[in-house]
């Protein structure tokens, strides 16, 4: 069991090492971020200044090793443009993502399991079909379309709800978080929305292909012969087996959330790392970039390793297969 | 009885105006750009510089025209060649209670200069200058050399607290602790990407702000930024994009605000090449540089349909352009118009240099720095080809631009041959972009860093310096006029419009536009 840890905690590093070649190379050769930096007002000596003072008068190489350096005593660089530790920031507006992230797989959960469960009871209701239909939509709209046209509808036509921005944070459990006011919770369910569409979508989809499967299966043959409620097979037996796959399929949806939010905090001026990304790209921030990239990286090869070994710790046979290999 | 009525209520509204300027009254107001930081020396950057305008003053203010009027400073003057004295104001307060005296303004210029970590700085305003304490009300500026620009450049110097500010890291200053200056308002919170809030400061030395609290939002996104004027809520937004402003226009509930900006929108030709890459002969072969050829330039200029450009790219959002900065600025030609329209004389003069078939052209330009730029840079291409010139549009996010429009080909130098950029006198006046676009480049001097057509002309060059040593205005003024026109007759740059900004408030609230882009607080009224 531990070789097969070590090994693929060693497949990580590999992947993590290539990964910050691929990235640094990458966002370094693009642009030149001196220009987007300096007053206009500056001369020639100020412009040399500045290129020595941010390292860019090195070779790439040696960047990339002072990087590498940086990286190994858990320092990403500075940001060009704030000065500041370029993990710092990002760590400083991850709270904003997640909460938005969660709000918006929470709303996808609760909106689009009993939908689903509904459409695939009554496949043949008329309510059915619209709910399918409009599926079909929040696949297909793009994000920033949708995301102006909320606004439109409940901020500047209807007055309901605040157009942009983060509303007021509370302190719970030691995180700053808008779930905990009233102000905050207005101010977050427009762009949550928006950001669940899809994923409500999906949930849809899962959720009634699974029923209408589970169904006509002999279990559910079975407990109805035995004169059990429709209610209890529902919520019960059905519902339990439907729900492997959702949580499952949800729960990997949770990261591309997470990636995926850039546009939404854009147009809904959402305070979170994704605006920051796309702010440290349109200005060459380049620390910032590589850093945000190196962090989803060490993101998704920590939830791959974890799953690798809880895999090997409920199938014993991918451990043994690893070992015969 | 009615009659007295009426006195009544019209003595209420009087009282009621009169009382405004101390009531609790709230501005929020949607930014398109946020500031790096809350430190006013951290970043010499437009976002950064309208912000910290609140909170600290400068010696020399500079007002909505970018004209200098009397700061902390409330008089300076040569005193001889090399020496400039500043009389300070006397009995005004920093934030934290402190009094202003010539200490505060020695380590500010200490700092300014040298702020760790800083992407770009004041230095440039303060190379080659002393200072010097006389006494608590009294600072000596010297320069080496004669210098007339003195006020211009000391008026960016926002000015820090000597106790609270000079000794504090750029952090201090966001989390507000050293945030203490001497402005019309006091910092309140900074919460980046999020808002910025501040508050009236009652002991301001000037004219009190009519806003108790000011909330500042950054939205970056133009569709959002105006969405959330609609809703209510944020009161005005700057940056209104021109696609919005005809829809604006027809609402009852909003007001806008448009003035002309210190912003030319110019071409840049390349003329020091033989051999431009960008420019082929008509069937694709090298040839030699054109663009080297004044009548060509001339020619070029003469294709370009100013007026088109403004009405249909613009929306009418601009000003045709003549010369570096629009009309009103110090130093501006009185002499020079916009070029007009002549696509025939343009080929006339293409067959008299001796290319009567035109030639293959290139322009660049970015795409996302200037209002509708790469859309200019598609009208101009069309009209280029039109008098036979076939002209390729090529457009790229600016963070690619600018590094290889300045220093792209392999020597190090400037990498296309025409090229679309805009200039934005910081300094309001005119040798600004002279100094900077027009003069040789010249890396010892610090002159021509932008030129990036490297237009070369010695005549030029040495009006351009002989004012820049001129320390009596007017003949300063007469200088850079005719060192504007010399160069626009030379074709050394070919400018087509002026920036107009618009800013859009709700109704009842107006903004005064300014020509340096700053969004104030200090400039929403009520009318």
């Amino acid at each position: 069991m531990s070789v097969f840890v070590i090994r693929r905690l060693m497949q990580a590093l590999l992947v993590v090492f290539l990964m910050s070649v691929i990235v640094f190379f990458g966002v370094n050769i693009v642009g030149d971020p001196v220009y987007m930096l300096v007053s206009p007002d500056a001369d020639q000596a100020d412009i040399e200044a500045a290129i020595r003072r941010l390292g860019l008068d090195r070779p790439i190489w040696d960047q990339y090793l002072l990087f590498l350096k940086g990286a190994a005593q858990g320092n990403l660089g500075d940001s060009f443009i704030f000065g500041e530790p370029a993990l710092k920031l990002i760590l400083h507006h991850m709270p904003a993502t997640l909460e938005l992230a969660f709000s918006a797989l929470m709303l996808a959960i609760v909106i689009g399991i009993p939908l689903g469960l509904f459409s695939g009871l009554y496949p043949d209701n008329p309510i059915s079909k619209g709910i399918m239909a409009g599926s079909i939509l929040g696949f297909s709209l793009p994000t920033f379309w949708v995301g102006l046209m909320l606004i439109l509808l409940f901020a500047v036509e209807l007055g309901w709800l605040p157009s942009t921005g983060r509303g007021d944070t509370a302190t719970i459990f030691g995180i700053e978080t808008s779930l905990a006011t009233w102000d905050g919770l207005r101010h977050i369910f427009l762009p949550a929305l928006n950001l669940a569409l899809l994923k409500i979508s999906l949930a849809i989809r899962l959720t009634r292909a699974g029923v209408r499967e589970a169904m006509s299966q002999d279990y559910v043959k079975y407990a109805r012969a035995k004169g059990i409620s429709t209610k209890r097979i529902i919520f019960v037996h059905v519902m339990k087996n439907i729900m492997i796959p959702v949580v499952t399929v949800m729960g990997l949806e949770f990261g591309s959330l997470i990636g995926f939010s850039v546009v939404t905090e854009t147009i809904f001026a959402w305070p979170g790392m994704g605006k920051l990304l796309i702010d440290a790209i349109l200005q060459l921030d380049r620390p910032v970039v590589v850093a945000y990239l190196m962090i989803m990286v060490l993101f998704f090869v920590v939830i791959n390793l974890v799953v690798d070994i809880l895999y090997s710790i409920l199938d014993p046979r991918v451990r043994l297969q690893d070992q015969g290999a | 009885m009615r009659k007295l009525t009426a006195a009544a209520a019209v003595s209420v509204s009087v009282f009621a105006l009169l009382t405004g300027a101390a009531s609790a009254e709230k501005l929020t107001i949607g930014l398109a750009s946020e500031p790096t930081a809350m430190d006013p020396h951290f970043h010499n950057l437009g976002p950064n510089n309208a912000i910290s305008y609140h909170l600290f003053d400068r010696l020399i203010a500079q007002d909505e025209k970018q004209r200098l009027s009397p700061g902390l400073a409330v008089s300076w003057q040569p005193i001889d060649e090399l020496t400039w004295e500043f009389k300070l104001r006397e009995g005004v307060k920093f934030h934290d209670g402190s009094d202003f005296n010539a200490d505060d303004v020695i380590c500010t210029m200490e700092r300014a200069p040298d702020v760790p970590n800083s992407p770009s700085g004041f230095g440039t305003y303060l190379k080659g200058k002393t200072f010097k304490k006389i006494d608590d009300y009294t600072v000596h500026i010297s320069t080496e050399t004669p210098y007339p620009l003195m006020a211009n450049d000391i008026s960016t110097i926002p000015v820090i607290s000597d106790s609270a500010g000079c000794g504090a890291a750029t952090e201090d200053f966001n989390t507000g602790t050293a945030a203490i200056g001497t402005g019309p308002f006091k910092f309140g919170s900074y919460k980046p990407g999020e808002s910025i809030t501040m508050v009236r400061n009652d002991d301001y030395w000037g004219e009190a702000p009519i806003w108790s609290e000011v909330d500042f939002r950054p939205i970056k996104s133009g569709p959002s930024r105006v969405a959330a004027l609609l809703a209510g809520d944020v009161d005005m937004i700057a940056s209104v994009p021109t696609t919005d402003i005809g829809v604006l226009e027809g609402k009852g509930e909003i007001q806008l605000s448009q003035g002309v900006s210190n912003r030319v929108i110019y071409l840049h030709l390349d003329q020091f090449r033989e051999n431009s890459p960008f420019v082929k002969g008509t069937d694709g072969s090298d040839i030699k540089n054109p663009l080297l050829d004044q009548r060509v330039r001339l020619a070029i200029s003469k294709a370009i349909n100013r007026n088109a450009i403004v009405d249909r790219v613009m929306e009418g959002v601009a000003l045709p352009a003549g010369q570096l900065l629009p009309e009103g600025f110090f130093g501006v030609s009185a002499n020079l118009q916009p070029i007009d329209y002549d696509p025939n004389g343009a080929k006339e003069l293409l067959a008299e240099a001796g290319y009567p078939d035109g030639f293959q052209l290139t322009i660049h330009g970015p795409n996302d720095r200037y209002i509708n730029d790469a859309k200019i840079a598609e009208a101009i291409g069309q009209m280029l080809t039109r008098v036979g010139i076939k002209t390729a549009v090529e457009t790229m996010p600016r963070s690619v631009y600018f590094g290889r429009a300045s220093r792209g080909s392999a020597d190090g130098q400037p990498e296309f041959s025409f090229i679309l950029v805009g200039w934005g006198a910081g300094s309001g006046e005119a040798s600004s972009p002279l100094k900077s676009l027009i003069h040789t480049y010249d890396k010892d001097k610090g002159f021509g860093s932008s030129n990036r057509g490297r237009h070369s002309n010695a005549e030029i060059d040495a009006k351009i310096e002989e004012a820049l040593r001129t320390v009596d205005d007017e003949k300063r003024q007469d200088l850079l006029a005719e060192a504007t026109e010399m160069a626009i007759n030379d074709v050394a740059i070919i400018p087509t419009h002026f920036q107009v900004n618009t800013w859009a408030a709700k109704k009842g609230l107006k903004y005064i536009p300014r020509t340096d882009e700053y969004t104030l607080a200090m400039g929403v009224v009520k009318e």
